[in-house]
């Protein structure tokens, strides 16, 4: 087990990335965020919650969006998965969509949200924000936009992202 | 996590934990039954044909909408007007079907036990839709889902089921769903309508009176009476039935409290069940066909994902 982030680095990466944000976005006028079910919520919350607070007075949208019924390899061998909540209370017709989510692996998680995104309307623009990108493991051209961490980690090792709220404790490991 | 069976026959072979599955996964499909799209691309590798030896509305079309809602391709078949008039048996009838490479089976019957023998013979997972005075498992799971919804939760709910439990299959799916739940369940109509050793085998309580039943319960669940299904008279009209069993206004004011009407359709109005009744604000009906799609959507995927189909 190796240590990518402690609790306070990941803080600072959160916080980063919530300037780098209000960089591309400013006011937020036309942007929304969205999380994806069920890990990249917890990170998507702190970005939500952060983004609030550096802008007072400035209501920022924010869905979670649940992916389970667009994955590319239902009935294909992999375990069946159990839904999570989708909560998508505006339209995202054309607005700014920042997808968030915790771990860039393959890609496919990814491809699978914006078929699920379409089906709540046309966005102007999609960017994606991840905390950590493992690099040289993607199946599909998908690249993040916004970055908390990139790593290089082999196919058989694994990368936690534990959540205060969940685990107990803010940390990024590598698992053999 | 997937379903400990490979078809949905019965309740009778559910887990609890089956069911509480499906309603996790039912609660996700109504909400994309809310958006804009009602639709999800996850089982358009999938072909479903709808076998229904029985007339049917509701269940039918529920299906049909959830297996176009859940992407898949939809094949229709009714006895009426097909090759079962010349003689053919259901065995054939189904592999021909599924030779033309279709992947499950929802089936209708009225005999029952007909599912259970065509899972003996095919390979793709079916779905019964009801057979005969057996089961009607996707109904009872829809039943509880509403129960859960309009109260937040089935444990420990007062479940009266009324009317003409001799003849329904509801009846008996929503018995082993309510009690799987842990619902108390009490069956209540005529004497003729109630089979007997009913307490021991299924662990409900049985009564003979409508007033009584209502006022301990929580939740009215009125069957209709299935006359198709009586080969001789078990009472003496309708319209005596409707003054002893109907459930009426007069008869919910009596109670002093307000308690959840549900049926399964189709209704007999002024029969079992009275129009200023079933389209009260006490009346969950329209809610129940409402879940219907959601918990067929939940069922066919988690059946569908459940193993590969198609072995061929």
């Amino acid at each position: 087990m190796k240590t990518i982030l402690n609790g306070t680095q990941l803080a600072i990466t959160i916080d980063r990335l919530c300037h780098q944000l209000i960089e591309t976005h400013l006011h937020f006028e036309h942007t929304v965020l969205i999380g994806l079910q069920p890990r990249g919520i917890y990170l998507s919350d702190r970005i939500h919650h952060t983004l609030q607070k550096l802008l007072p007075g400035t209501p920022i949208p924010y869905g979670k969006l649940d992916i389970t019924f667009y994955r590319d390899d239902f009935n294909k061998g992999a375990a069946l998965h159990v839904p999570s909540e989708t909560d998508i209370n505006f339209s995202i017709e054309n607005k700014r969509v920042v997808l968030i989510d915790d771990v860039l692996y393959t890609g496919r998680t990814i491809r699978s949200a914006l078929d699920a995104m379409l089906d709540f309307g046309r966005p102007a623009t999609v960017e994606l924000l991840v905390l950590i990108d493992r690099r040289f493991t993607r199946q599909l051209p998908i690249q993040p936009d916004y970055t908390g961490r990139t790593i290089d980690a082999i196919i058989s090792e694994k990368v936690r992202v534990l959540w205060q709220e969940r685990d107990g404790k803010d940390e990024v490991i590598i698992l053999e | 996590m997937s379903l400990s069976v490979k078809h949905l026959l019965g309740i009778r072979d559910l887990e609890r934990q089956d069911i509480e599955l499906v309603f996790q996964t039912a609660d996700q499909f109504k909400e994309v039954l809310q958006r804009p799209i009602k639709k999800v691309p996850t089982l358009r590798d999938t072909t479903i044909v709808n076998v229904f030896f029985e007339n049917s509305t509701r269940t039918r079309i529920s299906f049909e909408l959830a297996e176009k809602r859940l992407g898949a391709d939809v094949v229709n078949f009714s006895a009426s007007g097909s090759s079962v008039s010349k003689g053919e048996t259901l065995i054939d009838t189904v592999n021909n079907i599924l030779s033309m490479k279709v992947d499950m089976v929802v089936m209708r019957h009225s005999a029952s036990g007909a599912p259970h023998f065509l899972s003996k013979h095919i390979q793709a997972p079916i779905v019964n839709a009801g057979d005969g005075i057996n089961e009607h498992p996707t109904q009872a799971l829809l039943d509880a889902f509403s129960i859960r919804e309009k109260l937040g939760s089935v444990t420990g709910k007062k479940v009266a089921i009324c009317g003409d439990i001799m003849h329904s299959r509801v009846a008996l799916s929503n018995i082993y769903c309510l009690k799987k739940l842990g619902a108390e369940v009490t069956v209540v109509g005529p004497p003729t309508l109630i089979p007997k050793h009913l307490e021991k085998a299924l662990g409900v309580n049985v009564t003979y009176n409508i007033r009584e039943a209502l006022a301990w319960a929580d939740v009215a669940n009125v069957l209709r009476i299935q006359l198709e299904r009586q080969n001789t008279p078990l009472f003496s009209s309708l319209r005596e039935y409707s003054l002893a069993y109907g459930v009426n206004r007069r008869l919910l004011d009596s109670l002093q409290k307000d308690i959840v009407i549900m049926h399964p359709g189709p209704i007999n109005r002024g029969v079992e069940l009275s129009s200023d009744v079933a389209d009260s604000g006490q009346s969950i009906i329209l809610n129940q066909v409402e879940n219907g799609v959601a918990i067929r959507m939940a069922v066919l995927y988690l059946l569908a994902g459940g193993k590969k189909m198609n072995t061929e």
